[in-house]
C-alpha cells in the first residue's frame, strides 16, 4: 500500500498492522507445516529437533494395512457423503425457494439447525436412537450419520445460489416448449453448478475430516482415518502420524482447491473465443 | 380458411390470488396478425393477464382460446406462445445461438434448419454474426433484440411482449418501439403488448385496451381511446385531459354548460342533456387555443406557469375557481408570460361529455 506522504504516525500503524497479520498466519499455518516437515524426520521420535531426511514413515505408512484400509473407508464414506447430501441439497434447496407451501420458513431453519447442534450431542443421539429401537452399528450408519452433518451447509450453499438465479430463465425456457424437468436440467441446474461443485467439495472434506460422530458411530473394527489417528496416538506420538497427517492434509485442502481451479478454468473456457468487439 | 377465428379470445376470465382478485371479467378478441396493447398503471392487472395467456398464471374462472383451441389445461410449454419479458431473459450460460435455438430444439427442427432460421432471425433483429457471444457481452438493446429473436424465431401462433422497453434507456426505448412494430408487420405476428407507457401504446397499437384495477376501461384504435375517451380514468390517464366540472344550463342546438370555474361554455353533445344534470367536459391540452388564437369558446384567465418547448408552449392557465386548464399550443408571435391575463378557447367540437359517474355520454 502506498501513502503519499507517510507521516510517523501512519508508518508506525502499518508496521504495526503488518506484525500482528504476520503473527496471526504464522499461528495459523505453523502446526501444519511442522506436521509437514517432520514427516520427514529421520528420528524415531515424533518431535523437533530434526535428525536428517527421510521418507521412511511414508514408506511404513504404505507398509500399514490398518492405515490403507482406514484411507479407503473415509474416502468410500466422503465420496458417498459428497453424492448423496449435494443431491439432498438441489432437491430441498429448489423446493424451498421456489415452491410455497404452509410451514416453509419453519422447514427452512430446520433443515440448518443440526449444524448448530454440537457434533458430539449428534452423535450420541443417533446412537441412542439407534440402540432405542435395537438396530446394530453399520457402516450405512456412519454414513447415514456423515450425510446428516453434511446436509445443512450444502442446502445453505445451494439455496444462496438459487436465490440469485431468477425464476424468469425457467419461465422462459418454459414458454420455449422445454419441460418442467427439461428446463429444471438446462438452465437451472447449469447456473446452479458452482454452488454443486463448492457443497460437493465441502460434503466430501466435511466427512473425511470427521472425528468425534465417527467415534460414536463406526460399526466394531471399523476405523476412518482420523479414529485410526486417534488410536495411534493413543500408542505414541511416531513419525508415521506426521506423515498420515500430510496426507490428511494434502487430500482435504488439495480436492477443494483442485475443483476451485477446475471451475474457474470451465468459466474461462467459455469467456475465452469471445470476439472484442465493443459491445453498443 | 373459414371464418377467420380470433388468434386469442377471452371469454369473462377471472384470476384471484385467494381474496384478491387480480382481474374481473375480461373478455376480448383478438385479430390475427394484429397488435393489441394492454395499457394500464401498475396493479391494474395487464401483466397478470399475459402471464396467463402464457400459462403463467392461473385463470379461476372463464376461457381462453388460442386460434380456437382451448388452453386453459394446455401446460405452458405445449401453447405455443412467443414471450419476450421486461428483463430479457437471455440464459446466460448460453451463447447467443443456443439461446435462439431454445425453442427450435424442443420442436424437434433438423439441425441444418435451426442454424438456417437462427440466422434469419439475427438478420432480422439486424444482429447477424452474434451467434457466438453470450448475452453478458451484449447491451441492453442488443439482449432485447436476440430475446425478440428467440421468441419468433419458432413462429409462435401469439407473441407477448411484457413491458419489453422499460428497463431500455430512452433513446434505445425510441428504437426498439420502431424496431418491434417492423418485426411485427413482417411477420404477420399476432402480438399482445403489455405497458404503462401511454406514448407507446398509442404509436404502436392497431388497438389499445385500457385497464384499471382489474377491468377494462376502453377498447379502441389509439385514435377512438385518445379522442373519445370512455370514461374519466381513460381520460387522465392518456394524455392528462383538462377536466372541466360543470351543469347544463340549456340544451337545444348546443348544449350550454356553466363550468363550477364560474364561466359558461357551449358544446356539442350526442344528445340531449337535461338542464342541471352534471357534467365533466374533457378537452385535450392541444385542443385548447389561446391568447389571439383562442377561438370558438372563450374563456379568460391568467397565466400561471410557462413550459417553452420551441415548437410550442404548454401554459398552465387559471380560469377561477381553483380551476387551471393546461394549453399546448404552437407558438404564433409571442409566448405568454407568468401572470399575464390572457384567453384561452376550445371549438364546441372539441371536447367530450362525460357524465356522473364518469361516463362517456353518448
Amino acid at each position: 500500500m502506498k501513502v503519499g506522504r507517510p507521516n510517523k504516525e501512519g508508518r508506525w500503524a502499518w508496521r504495526l498492522t503488518g506484525f500482528v497479520t504476520l503473527c496471526v498466519y504464522i499461528f495459523m499455518f505453523a502446526p501444519i507445516v511442522a506436521t509437514v516437515i517432520l514427516s520427514f524426520n529421520a528420528s524415531m521420535f515424533g518431535g523437533f529437533p530434526m535428525t536428517g531426511f527421510s521418507l521412511q514413515w511414508y514408506g511404513k505408512l504404505m507398509a500399514n494395512e490398518a492405515v490403507l484400509a482406514a484411507f479407503r473407508t473415509s474416502l468410500w464414506i466422503a465420496l458417498v457423503t459428497a453424492v448423496v447430501t449435494t443431491a439432498i441439497g438441489v432437491v430441498t434447496s429448489f423446493a424451498l425457494v421456489r415452491f410455497e407451501f404452509p410451514g416453509k420458513q419453519t422447514l427452512s431453519t430446520l433443515v440448518i439447525l443440526p449444524a448448530l447442534v454440537p457434533e458430539t450431542i449428534l452423535g450420541v443421539g443417533l446412537l441412542v436412537l439407534i440402540k432405542a429401537v435395537d438396530q446394530p452399528r453399520t457402516m450405512l450408519l456412519l454414513v447415514l450419520g456423515h450425510i446428516l452433518l453434511a446436509v445443512p451447509y450444502v442446502v445453505l450453499i445451494t439455496q444462496a445460489r438459487m436465490v440469485g438465479i431468477r425464476r424468469v430463465y425457467e419461465e422462459a425456457a418454459l414458454s420455449l416448449g422445454a419441460s418442467r424437468f427439461s428446463s429444471f436440467r438446462e438452465i437451472t441446474l447449469p447456473l446452479l453448478i458452482p454452488a454443486v461443485v463448492a457443497g460437493a467439495l465441502l460434503a466430501f472434506t466435511i466427512s473425511f475430516d470427521n472425528t468425534s460422530a465417527s467415534l460414536f458411530w463406526r460399526p466394531a473394527g471399523v476405523e476412518t482415518m482420523p479414529t485410526q489417528i486417534l488410536s495411534m496416538l493413543k500408542i505414541s506420538i511416531s513419525p508415521e502420524i506426521n506423515a498420515l497427517g500430510t496426507v490428511m492434509i494434502l487430500v482435504t485442502v488439495g480436492i477443494p482447491l483442485i475443483g476451485g481451479l477446475i471451475l474457474q478454468s470451465l468459466t474461462r473456457l467459455k469467456r475465452r473465443d469471445e470476439p472484442k468487439e465493443e459491445a453498443r | 380458411m373459414g371464418a377467420a377465428k380470433p388468434a386469442v379470445e377471452f371469454r369473462d376470465i377471472d384470476i384471484a390470488y385467494g381474496k384478491f382478485v387480480a382481474v374481473r371479467d375480461f373478455s376480448l378478441s383478438i385479430r390475427k396478425g394484429s397488435f393489441v396493447t394492454l395499457l394500464g398503471p401498475s396493479g391494474c392487472g395487464k401483466t397478470t393477464i399475459l402471464r396467463s395467456i402464457a400459462g403463467l398464471v392461473d385463470i379461476s374462472g372463464g376461457q381462453i382460446m388460442i386460434d380456437g383451441r382451448r388452453v386453459d389445461d394446455v401446460p405452458i410449454y405445449r401453447r405455443n406462445i412467443g414471450l419476450v419479458f421486461q428483463s430479457y431473459a437471455l440464459f446466460p450460460h448460453k451463447t447467443v445461438f443456443d439461446n435462439v435455438a431454445f425453442g427450435l430444439k424442443y420442436r424437434n427442427v433438423p439441425k441444418p434448419e435451426i442454424a438456417r432460421k437462427v440466422g434469419q432471425a439475427l438478420d432480422m433483429v439486424r444482429l447477424p454474426g452474434s451467434e457466438k457471444k453470450l448475452p453478458s457481452q451484449l447491451s441492453g438493446g442488443q439482449q432485447q433484440r436476440i430475446a425478440l429473436a428467440r421468441a419468433i424465431v419458432f413462429e409462435p401462433q401469439v407473441l407477448l411482449l411484457d413491458e419489453p422497453l422499460s428497463a431500455l434507456d430512452a433513446n434505445m426505448r425510441e428504437e426498439m418501439r420502431v424496431e418491434i412494430k417492423k418485426i411485427q408487420k413482417a411477420t404477420g405476428i399476432t402480438a399482445i403488448f403489455v405497458t404503462h407507457d401511454q406514448e407507446e401504446a398509442l404509436s404502436m397499437s392497431d388497438r389499445i385496451v385500457v385497464m384499471n384495477a382489474g377491468s377494462v376501461e376502453q377498447i379502441g384504435t389509439p385514435e377512438e381511446v385518445y379522442e373519445r375517451p370512455a370514461t374519466a380514468f381513460v381520460a387522465d390517464f392518456l394524455g392528462k385531459a383538462n377536466m372541466l366540472a360543470g351543469t347544463v344550463s340549456r340544451s337545444d342546438s348546443t348544449t350550454a354548460v356553466a363550468l363550477a370555474a364560474g364561466q359558461t361554455v357551449d358544446v356539442m353533445s350526442p344528445r340531449p342533456l337535461a338542464p342541471g344534470s352534471k357534467v365533466t367536459v374533457v378537452v385535450r391540452p392541444q385542443k385548447l387555443s389561446v391568447g389571439a388564437a383562442a377561438s370558438g369558446n372563450r374563456l379568460s384567465g391568467r397565466v400561471v406557469s410557462t413550459s417553452y418547448l420551441g415548437g410550442s408552449a404548454i401554459y398552465e392557465i387559471d380560469i377561477g375557481g381553483k380551476t387551471s386548464v393546461r394549453a399546448n399550443a404552437p407558438i404564433n408571435g409571442r409566448v405568454a408570460r407568468e401572470g399575464e391575463a390572457i384567453e384561452v378557447g376550445f371549438d364546441p367540437g372539441g371536447c367530450v361529455l362525460l357524465d356522473e359517474s364518469g361516463q362517456r355520454i353518448s
